[in-house]
């Protein structure tokens, strides 16, 4: 796929058509698309259960695993973000106390 | 050339708004995590082959970070087209979801206008603006909050990928910096969780995402939205069902005529409640 440019853009145009279409879905009618009220009280839990859904792989899983082990760097430096966040209630300062944990785990130890 | 003209003062007349720069100041600590995830993103591309013009073409057309990661391997492996169009398409099924609460704000726009809107409009900016307006009602300045919001995430986005793509060679992804993507959206996580019905719709969410990993074409994200929805509406029938029962029997009222009634009534759930 990726020698052939033609091919390759045919590909990308078609995934630019399938974000534009996928976060339009229900902004292109004109008209109210019907949906039940349970359902429209139900999705407000949608976008928090996108997230921790892409989140919670990413924190404990290896090679498509639970993980066995807690010399993981990913776990610390979950829990001090954490920690962080109910501290102070920064978004930025989660990132740097995580990563600052993280890294020096990562690459200097290995985990 | 009147209708740009037009397009153009409306743009402008956005900018200035005051709450165009809210929207922007919206995304401050997030953008951090957006740009590692989009350095990491840029180097991901070269590092499977493609050419730098190849590179750049994806990120500009297809802006969707999530899904650019998922159908790299398919691509690389030379996968049919339609696998590569189907994962994505399943990668991206949240923002259907998403789209039919953007139309609760921006249903008045015209039709250009509101494909315009979803196109620029990733998860995060959703949460930012979610967070800002929860309520569902309609005000002048969200407009403008949502441009400020979409265009920071953008150039972000953009400047990091582009990055990423020329520097391929000097960031090695062993390092792990997209890591700091992961903690972005930590943080904008914990805070959209407001109450125990929020947390435990969290929690299932994770556990069902985890246990249902090997799931193929990511479908591990959907089921566990299913499952947080469900235990969502769940709790907030049983918690409305036990604050009515600790309220006690409702009062007796008096017949209303209108209705054709003579006697007094006990009203049950004539009515959904709020």
């Amino acid at each position: 796929m990726i020698d052939s440019w033609w091919l390759f853009a045919l590909n990308c145009l078609g995934l630019g058509f399938i974000t534009l279409f996928t976060r339009a879905f229900f902004m292109y009618p004109e008209r109210e698309v019907p949906m039940p009220h349970w359902l429209k009280r139900g999705l407000k839990y949608a976008p928090l259960a996108a997230l921790a859904a892409v989140i919670a792989p990413e924190l404990f899983i290896t090679q498509g695993a639970l993980i066995q082990t807690f010399l993981d760097a990913r776990l610390p430096a979950f829990v001090c973000a954490t920690a962080y966040y109910f501290w102070r209630r920064g978004i930025l300062g989660t990132i740097v106390v995580g990563m600052a944990v993280y890294l020096p785990l990562h690459i200097g130890l290995g985990w | 050339m009147a209708d740009m003209n037009a397009m153009g003062q409306r743009a402008r007349s956005i900018v200035r708004d005051p709450a165009f720069r809210v929207g922007v100041h919206a995304m401050g600590g997030v953008s951090l995590g957006i740009a590692a995830w989009a350095l990491v993103t840029g180097v991901a591309m070269v590092k499977s082959g493609m050419t730098v013009s190849m590179a750049l073409f994806m990120s500009f057309v297809v802006y969707a970070g999530s899904a650019q990661l998922a159908v790299l391997p398919l691509m690389i492996a030379g996968a049919p087209l339609w696998v590569v169009w189907f994962t994505a398409a399943c990668v991206n099924l949240r923002f259907v979801i998403l789209s039919s609460m953007w139309r609760t704000y921006f249903a008045h726009f015209t039709r250009r206008h509101r494909l315009a809107i979803s196109y620029f409009s990733g998860d995060v900016i959703f949460v930012a603006f979610f967070k800002r307006y929860p309520g569902g009602e309609r005000s002048p300045e969200q407009l403008p909050f949502f441009w400020g919001a979409a265009s920071t995430n953008w150039v972000v986005w953009q400047a990091f990928s582009v990055a990423g793509i020329f520097l391929a060679d000097q960031v090695p992804l062993s390092w792990g910096l997209g890591f700091a993507g992961v903690l972005a959206l930590l943080g904008v996580l914990y805070s959209m969780l407001t109450d125990r019905t929020t947390w435990t719709a969290t929690g299932v969410a994770a556990a069902v995402a985890v246990a249902a990993f090997a799931l193929p074409l990511k479908l591990n994200i959907l089921a566990a939205i299913a499952a947080a929805v469900a235990v969502g509406l769940m709790m907030e029938n049983t918690e409305r069902r036990l604050r009515d029962w600790r309220a006690g029997p409702a009062a007796l009222r008096a017949p209303d005529a209108a209705r054709g009634e003579k006697n007094p009534v006990l009203p049950l759930d004539e009515e959904p409640r709020p």
